[in-house]
């Protein structure tokens, strides 16, 4: 049978990946360039007995994001630059307390309010330093609208499978654009739950390692009743201060994504094989540097691209062995330098890395990169 | 036969951390005995909070409980309650939590008008962070920011809660013990969102400060300010000088959030 063929927008496959993964409540506030994730949920979350709320304030969103998640249900919020540093507090709340949930930030300009209509690409540190305290971070850089509809459906798995907070970070660029997606059929793209307890609910504890450094997770309103804080916790899940707990628990936080990363990371690389010029990009900017490489091929010089689709944890194994590869690495960003620090630290001089960055809400146009690319390549 | 609190409390999670002479044990003994002349059952009840003293009752009761950001647990009630409206939501928390940083969620949840009951212990000072004013302290009292005395006017928390839309608000205090459940009790079972504030004594940073020389005292005080809604009926104008309603202030029915939203769930399958 033929798949169902759309033309839809980025923000929109969003909404529509999220609801194929079994996504039942959306709490929002409303922002530019990311308020379609919210309208479309408001429409589609009724027709399958799902709950939309517009909150009061992007905090209360993520709150009630993460009070919805502990009943059992796949929650999600979208927001943009703003109202991401709003979530911050309540995202760290998620992390230390294990509650799945997703959140959509389409990356506009800042800081502040900047360009809220502009593109950009300078939240990616925020995704992962935001918050105060250790924690892990996920985050997803989708490129293509039928990739933010596929990588939301991943989010949510990732989300559900590590008992933890997922980032999807489209810049507004590819928020905002439109394209053909074909719909995946239910069975097409897995679809994981999170695990619930297999012991009696007197014995159920919501943080009990004997299960792994993914504890199973128990809804509220079921049999079991459990606590929960965003202090530090024993496996109970009542607060504690011993610092042996302490300090065992926050290095499992991290472990249970250290330890997975490569079923986490995924990119895509293009014509690296012989490449002496790379390109390490994201998003919307990895589609001007797929359009440089291939003129730069014309012109005969070897560049490939590194896509990165997963930024958090970074593709460091990859980026290292890729700066032994190539001559030279370009990291072109529609911010003033973050991904090429990341670079760098992994290229550990084995490459010379160089970048290009704007601001001023423009796209990175393949032009500019196709002149870095013959400037390296000389 | 003595009431059986221990039944409601979680083992071992006892002694609180209040200090001696706080009212927050006496009002999360009202509660408990609310709950329990409701016969709420534990699975189905959440017991939610933001940060403060107040806001560690929930660790010591035995429900599904949630303590979670400074001023956020109303947000964090409404993500429960509209999820899963078949659960009973308690959000309990203090005066600076629930009308200072948690503020802005607590008018909407007031106008949203939401199934759950917002039990504000107000003792009008941050007592956890050791006594900084709030804003439910009194003009000219002293604390730990205001050394010269509060410049800072107070909101009446139950003023607030109706002008913003509450449909059950009541105001009790800690020395009236026995009117904490019957006032709590109403308010659990009224369809909306009901806030319950009950006047409360922080001795440790607010009593010491403001030369009360006992616990006695400040509960005598409590005492001497409270007036029923009926009482006050047959009082003059003078004579309510300086003293607070207690009772049940106001109630009104008016549709709820989370039975509106069904029927919007209704309309938009029924076109599918």
């Amino acid at each position: 049978m033929a798949k169902k063929i759309a033309l839809l927008q980025g923000n929109e496959a969003c909404a529509y990946g999220a609801l194929y993964a079994g996504c039942s409540f959306f709490a929002g506030y409303p922002i530019t360039p990311s308020t379609e994730v919210a309208e479309v949920m408001a429409r589609e979350l009724p027709k399958v007995g799902g709950k939309f709320i517009q909150m009061e304030d992007e905090i209360a969103a993520m709150a009630a994001v993460i009070g919805a998640s502990l009943t059992g249900m796949k929650t999600l919020t979208a927001t943009s630059g703003p109202g991401f540093s709003l979530k911050q507090e309540n995202i760290g709340y998620a992390c230390i307390t294990e509650v799945p949930c997703v959140i959509i930030n389409v990356m506009r300009g800042g800081p502040s309010t900047g360009m809220p209509t502009g593109p950009s690409q300078s939240d990616v540190m925020q995704a992962k330093w935001g918050t105060h305290g250790d924690h892990p971070a996920i985050c997803i850089v989708p490129a293509s609208v039928q990739e933010l509809f596929t990588e939301t459906v991943r989010a949510f798995n990732l989300s559900e499978k590590y008992r933890t907070p997922v980032t999807v970070m489209p810049d507004e660029i590819v928020g905002h654009m439109r394209e053909k997606i074909e719909f995946p059929e239910p069975g097409d793209i897995p679809v994981i739950n999170r695990t619930h307890p297999s012991v009696s609910p007197e014995e159920y504890k919501p943080y009990d390692t004997r299960f792994g450094d993914v504890p199973p997770l128990a809804a509220f309103g079921s049999e079991y009743r459990f606590h929960v804080t965003g202090l530090n916790k024993t496996a109970d899940g009542f607060p504690t201060t011993r610092a042996e707990v302490v300090q065992m628990e926050e290095e499992r936080q991290l472990r249970k994504i250290e330890e997975n990363v490569d079923e986490i990371v995924t990119y895509e690389e293009y014509l690296l094989d012989d490449a002496e010029v790379a390109i390490v990009a994201f998003g919307s900017t990895a589609r001007s540097a797929r359009f440089a490489i291939n003129e730069a091929r014309k012109a005969g010089i070897n560049a490939g691209l590194f896509r990165i689709i997963t930024y958090w944890p970074f593709p460091d194994k990859q980026i290292s062995a890729l700066a032994t590869k190539v001559k030279s690495i370009i990291v072109p960003e529609m911010n003033l330098g973050m991904t090429i620090h990341e670079v760098r630290r992994c290229a550990a001089g084995n490459a010379e890395v160089s970048g290009i960055f704007r601001v001023d809400g423009e796209p990175i146009n393949p032009g500019q990169i196709l002149d870095m690319i013959k400037e390296a390549g000389k | 036969m003595a009431f059986d609190y221990d039944k409601y409390i979680r083992p071992g999670k006892l002694p609180h951390i209040w200090c001696p002479g706080c009212g927050h044990g006496i009002v999360m003994k009202g509660l408990i005995r609310a709950i329990d002349a409701l016969g709420l059952e534990k699975n189905k009840t959440a017991i939610v909070s933001g940060i403060g003293c107040a806001s560690r009752l929930p660790g010591y009761m035995d429900f599904c409980t949630l303590h979670t950001t400074h001023g956020r647990g109303v947000a964090f009630a409404t993500g429960i309650k509209f999820a899963r409206p078949e659960m009973q939501v308690i959000c309990v928390g203090g005066d600076g939590d629930g009308v200072a940083i948690g503020g802005n969620h607590f008018i909407h949840a007031c106008r949203r008008n939401i199934d759950m009951t917002y039990l504000i212990m107000n003792n009008n000072i941050y007592g956890m962070t050791g006594g900084q004013f709030s804003p439910t302290t009194p003009l000219g009292a002293k604390a730990s920011t205001t050394p010269y005395g509060n410049p800072d006017p107070p909101f009446d928390i139950a003023k607030l809660a109706i002008g913003a839309g509450a449909t059950f608000v009541a105001r009790g205090t800690a020395y009236h013990a026995n009117q904490i459940d019957k006032l709590l009790v109403e308010a659990i079972k009224h369809k909306g969102f009901s806030v319950v504030e009950i006047l409360d004594s922080c001795p440790t940073t607010y009593g010491r400060r403001n030369k009360y020389r006992s616990v006695v005292e400040m509960m005598n005080n409590l005492k001497d300010v409270a007036v029923s809604v009926k009482a006050a009926e047959n009082m003059s104008p003078e004579q309510l000088q300086g003293k607070v309603l207690t009772g049940v202030l106001y109630k009104e029915s008016k549709p709820e959030y989370v039975a509106e939203y069904q029927k919007i769930i209704a309309a938009a399958q029924e076109a599918v």
